[in-house]
């Protein structure tokens, strides 16, 4: 069974997910150049209500699979907290960066 | 119960992370986050390796649970303070199941593991390890757990909280947004269900909202303060989130959840299922 628990996140989607049919929304979490992990993503819808959220890794790294619309990610971290917005037309990769601090 | 007795913030488990009778536990769905990294001195629950039968679509049983927390060194007068990442999902799972075998003190640390990091608390990488204890369970507290029949009849008669997002609800999405979206269950909800999302239950930072926020939550949302209530959500952890919130802290009487959930429900043949806001 699948869960509800956080998958590791990274750029490479897994071999199970088809970028054809999945909105994928990718992205990076940076203060200044630096990436920043562990830190807490949030993704909101277009009226702001919470959806999902991710840690980022190591490296910044997080992804969503979401659905067409314009969507919010927010992310909190013990040195600040940031937000970006995001619009997705359909399916495919959309890339987002969101910086803190 | 009184918030206290059933929560603890992060700054009371700080000072007693050494105290005497008080077992930290960490509860997650990907175990690995623990390796990188626990509270210091907590011992590490996983979801479905120990708490889920590894055949069946059920819980460990009696036996096992007591092998289960026998072995982590848990003893029954133990005061047991449970947290863990996804916002205390499961960690709340956790702290439901602990009821539902009888253990009576066990409580939540507010905000899990996201609160702790965000605040800057103390991470060991330490291996923990307890003396093994022979501990007791008592039977299911069924009151406590409902089954797919229980929800099927409470269409129309008691309140039913579908406590996923608003597109898992109306049929948009099949799973939270951060997992594939091809399932097998078809997508919707239980008729004359209410969403609220468990979310909405939590600040950002993962506490939960205050007594007095909550009550106008649900009751805004139509909840019916004298009837019946089962809270479900997909596989029964954010719906664990919402029946803390409801039975715990809200003291609601009859509160109880559905873990078969969306993916028991949204499989079965024959049922009714409303799609839409």
């Amino acid at each position: 069974m699948s869960s509800c628990g956080a998958p590791e996140q990274g750029t490479a989607l897994p071999a199970n997910v088809d970028a054809g049919k999945e909105v994928v929304l990718n992205g990076k979490v940076t203060s200044g150049e630096t990436p920043v992990g562990g830190a807490y993503v949030r993704l909101l819808d277009a009226s702001g209500e919470f959806t999902a959220e991710v840690v980022s890794s190591a490296d910044g790294d997080f992804r969503f699979f979401a659905a067409p619309g314009e969507w919010t990610v927010r992310a909190l971290h013990r040195s600040g907290n940031g937000e970006a917005k995001v619009s997705a037309e359909g399916p495919g990769l959309h890339q987002v960066a969101v910086s803190v601090g | 119960m009184s918030r206290e007795d059933v929560l603890v913030s992060a700054a009371w488990a700080e000072e007693n992370l050494t105290a005497g009778g008080v077992v930290f536990v960490e509860v997650d769905e990907d175990a690995s986050a623990y390796d990188t990294g626990h509270i210091p001195g907590a011992v590490k629950i996983d979801w479905r390796n120990d708490l889920q039968d590894p055949v069946r679509r059920d819980f460990v049983d009696r036996a096992g649970f007591e092998k289960l927390l026998s072995a982590r060194g848990i003893g029954n007068d133990d005061t047991v303070i449970l947290y863990g990442g996804n916002n205390n999902w499961f960690a709340a799972y956790a702290y439901w199941y602990f009821k539902l075998y009888g253990h009576q003190a066990v409580k939540l640390l507010d905000g899990g593991r996201k609160k702790w990091e965000l605040d800057g608390r103390p991470l060991s990488t330490d291996a923990v390890s307890r003396e093994e204890t022979t501990y007791t369970a008592q039977e299911q507290d069924l009151s406590l757990r409902a089954f797919r029949q229980e929800a099927v009849d409470a269409i129309n008669t008691k309140n039913l909280v579908d406590v996923r997002s608003p597109d898992e609800f109306s049929g948009k999405l099949a799973a939270p947004a951060h997992l594939p979206q091809e399932q097998a269950q078809v997508k919707g909800h239980i008729p004359t269900a209410i969403n609220v999302p468990w979310s909405k239950a939590a600040n950002e930072d993962g506490t939960f909202k205050s007594n007095d926020e909550l009550r106008e939550l649900y009751k805004d949302a139509g909840l019916d303060e004298g009837k019946a209530t089962i809270a479900y959500c997909r596989i029964g952890e954010r719906s664990s989130h919402t029946w803390f919130a409801l039975h715990e802290l809200l003291d609601y009487s009859d509160v109880k959840n559905y873990d078969g959930s969306w993916t028991e429900y949204g499989s079965l043949v024959g049922v009714p299922v409303e799609v839409g806001a």
